[in-house]
């Protein structure tokens, strides 16, 4: 269970090292931008990766979790979010979530 | 490393902007001008409990219930041993902190009439995936609130048995501090990685209770002599393997009773459907080769799991992303379940601080809220709220009539060393991780974890006490290069102190009132005549000393006795 930074798509906004729980996310001294220090102690709460403007954060399951690749990434747009899961195929699908919309279960 | 030190006044010190913290702070903001500081190890946005968000408010008095109602239902849960007039005093504002709640902005699902939908009994049902940022705007809209994000607290500064503030440090900004307050409110949570997780490899954070609240409020009341209870009510959690993912939202969302590998209904079959009696049924029945054991999901349809995949992304995510990974989701396969390693959490079962009917703790001037405060089981979010606001009040009223008072810099300067002191250690043998992890398979082996079904007796707890005492011992030796590395030695050290007291309380408990969440192998039978009271602890001269205590009734309102 953890997150991945592509240092490709991260602007080093520091957002995401803010308000993770755990404090685990670092800069890096040079370029700014951020990177997780201990991948094994992230509790997967995806708090970063709704921070990030830049879908530079993704999430994946740990292989002794059943994780097999496929990752996951969230967007927020006028009050929805959108969470886009890729496949290691590369089959993608999303979920939106109105956010002024109570859980029916 | 160059070391800056501050000195803070405030009149009121919040310790943990977690859920409890965050409303005492607003109840404050509303209510009075009084200067209120929140030392928080993380950043209020979104720390503790609620960082993924919540899927339901679980406790809320539905039309027709009454408080009272709802202490009988935590009352029978916990098979007797609550603190009545603490559960009652909580149950009669969880309506009320509710509806602030939703003023902040959460929102609730609402009928034609405009009353709010029911889950259940006890249950309303919101979006709960940005309860967090919603609290912490309540916070900041207030001037006299000031917060300290990234300030990790370490120890209380008492004199005389009254708190005077706390010690912390900035794990950002290499500052140690020295808060002064007149009157405190821990409110740190419960204690999750004491015991060997579920994955204890890669994933040894995708545990159920946040890996970061790591029980420093227990430990920093326990160094200070600070009376404990029920610390031997562990809470074991039933959640969906691997991500440990919460199941009631499947269980009651679509009606999926749990089943054995037979496709056989089974907990009914263990006496009553308490909190621990679906955990210990579910363990049995693994025990006896009946598992594994699922909640039967087939067949819900592909509305109903579609549903499912969005209200787990608004709480537990990963259980979106496990069924979309394996390409098949609850309805074409059953959701497997299983057992947590067992938590500390005063908000789902009683342990934590002994604290009086205003949630003041034994020491003077120092106030508990949420899952640090003990005797009152089954809070969850909206009896946090209220145990914050009630501890508020409390603390409001304490410090009129108080003056700050600071203790001798001979003695800041001592605890300056004593928390610096491990940036100077020589780096030897051990890091925390090994350690944490010998801590983990001690409390597993030895003090009733998964391995050998939350089960335990007296010689294995005494082999777990030696262990766990010679683990602190190495734990004072460790270095760090860093104010993060601090932060995680005193983590560790909070870990192993509530190891010490949990072990202590099993031993004292010679029945098994609760199965599962305390399984003692020596007596497995309840005993009523001699155990229906509270165990509670206090550490002294280095050893922790057990009080038992009679049942406090809810007409009555508690003191402390000096
Ligand atoms: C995953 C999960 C899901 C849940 N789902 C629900 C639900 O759907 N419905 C429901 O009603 N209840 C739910 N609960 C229960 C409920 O969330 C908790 O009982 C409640 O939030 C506890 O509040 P708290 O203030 O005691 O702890 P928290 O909100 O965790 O606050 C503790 C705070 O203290 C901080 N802290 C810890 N140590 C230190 C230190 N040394 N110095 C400074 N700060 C420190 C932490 O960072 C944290 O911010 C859930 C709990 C969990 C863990
Ligand atoms: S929020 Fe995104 S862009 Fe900003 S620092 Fe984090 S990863 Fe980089
Ligand atoms: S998922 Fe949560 S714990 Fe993991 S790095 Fe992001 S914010 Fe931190």
């Amino acid at each position: 269970m953890s997150i991945r930074i592509n240092p490709d798509l991260c602007a080093g906004c520091g957002n995401c090292r803010e308000v993770c729980p755990g404090s685990l996310l670092f800069k890096e001294k040079e370029s700014n931008k951020t990177y997780i220090k201990y991948p094994e102690e992230c509790w997967g709460c995806t708090s970063c990766l709704k921070e990030c403007k830049f879908e530079a954060i993704s999430y994946y399951l740990g292989a002794d979790m059943g994780g097999g690749g496929t990752t996951m990434y969230v967007k927020e747009e006028n009050k929805e979010l959108h969470w886009h899961i890729t496949r290691p195929d590369g089959k993608k699908k999303i979920i939106t979530i109105d956010t002024t919309k109570a859980n029916s279960y | 490393m160059d070391i800056k030190r501050e000195k803070l006044y405030t009149d009121i010190l919040i310790i943990g902007g977690g859920t409890a913290g965050c409303y005492a702070a607003i109840t404050i903001g509303e209510k009075s001008d009084k200067k209120v500081m929140i030392a928080e190890k993380a950043n209020i946005k979104r720390s503790g409990c609620l960082a993924a968000g919540v899927n339901a408010l679980n406790a809320y008095i539905v039309k027709g219930k009454t408080p009272e109602d709802y202490l009988e239902y935590v009352k029978r849960d916990a098979n007797g041993i609550i603190r009545e007039d603490l559960v009652l005093t909580m149950s009669e504002r969880l309506n009320g902190v509710t509806r602030h709640l939703e003023k902040l902005g959460l929102v609730i699902l609402k009928d034609e009439k405009g009353d709010y939908v029911t889950r259940g009994d006890r249950n309303i049902k919101i979006n709960g995936e940005n309860i967090k940022p919603i609290l912490a705007a309540g916070v900041y809209k207030h001037d006299n609130i000031q917060v300290l994000n990234k300030v990790n607290i370490v120890d209380y500064i008492i004199k005389d048995n009254r708190v005077l503030g706390a010690y912390g440090f900035s794990i950002e900004n290499n500052i140690f501090y020295v808060i002064y307050a007149r009157g405190v409110i821990c409110a740190t949570g419960g204690a999750a990685g004491i015991y060997k997780p579920n994955n204890p490899g890669f994933s040894r954070h995708k545990m159920w209770y946040p890996p970061f609240n790591t029980g420093a409020g227990y430990a920093m009341g326990i160094r200070e002599g600070a009376e404990m209870t029920t610390f031997e009510m562990r809470f074991i959690a039933l959640r969906c393997k691997d991500t440990i993912a919460p199941t009631g939202t499947i269980a009651q969302g679509v009606s999926a009773p749990q089943i054995n590998c037979a496709g056989e209904t089974y907990d009914r079959n263990y006496g009553a459907p308490t909190t621990a009696n679906r955990v210990y049924s579910t363990v049995e029945e693994n025990r006896r080769g009946r598992g594994p054991c699922f909640l039967r999901t087939k067949g819900i349809g592909k509305r109903a799991e579609e549903e499912l995949l969005k209200a787990y992304l608004n709480m537990a995510p990963a259980q979106t992303l496990k069924w979309l990974e394996r390409g098949a989701g609850p309805s074409e396969e059953n959701v497997e379940i299983e057992g947590t390693e067992p938590y500390i959490v005063g908000g789902h079962t009683g342990s934590g601080y002994w604290v009086d009917t205003n949630r003041q703790t034994t020491i003077k001037g120092l106030y508990a809220a949420g899952d640090v405060a003990g005797g009152c089981p089954q809070k969850y979010v909206t009896g946090s709220l209220a145990e914050g606001e009630i501890a508020a009040e409390a603390v409001m009223k304490y410090i009129a009539a108080v003056l700050q008072q600071e203790v001798l810099c001979e003695e800041e300067e001592n605890k300056f060393r004593e928390i610096t002191g491990y940036l100077k250690n020589p780096s030897g043998i051990y890091t925390v991780g090994q350690l944490e992890e010998a801590m983990q398979k001690i409390m597993d082996e030895y003090a009733g974890g998964i391995s050998g079904s939350y089960g335990y007796n007296e010689v294995k707890l005494a082999v777990g006490k030696n262990r766990i005492r010679e683990i602190l011992k190495l734990a004072y030796k460790l270095h760090g290069e860093d104010f993060y590395d601090l932060m995680k030695i005193y983590e560790l050290i909070d870990r192993l102190v509530v190891a010490e007291a949990v072990i202590a309380h099993l031993e004292a408990r010679k029945e098994t009132r609760w199965h599962s969440f305390q399984e003692n192998l020596d007596y497995p039978g309840l005993n009523d005549k001699d155990y229906f009271l509270y165990i509670n602890s206090v550490f002294k001269d280095g050893e922790i000393r057990i009080i038992k205590r009679p049942l406090v009734d809810r007409r009555q309102t508690y003191e402390h006795q000096n």
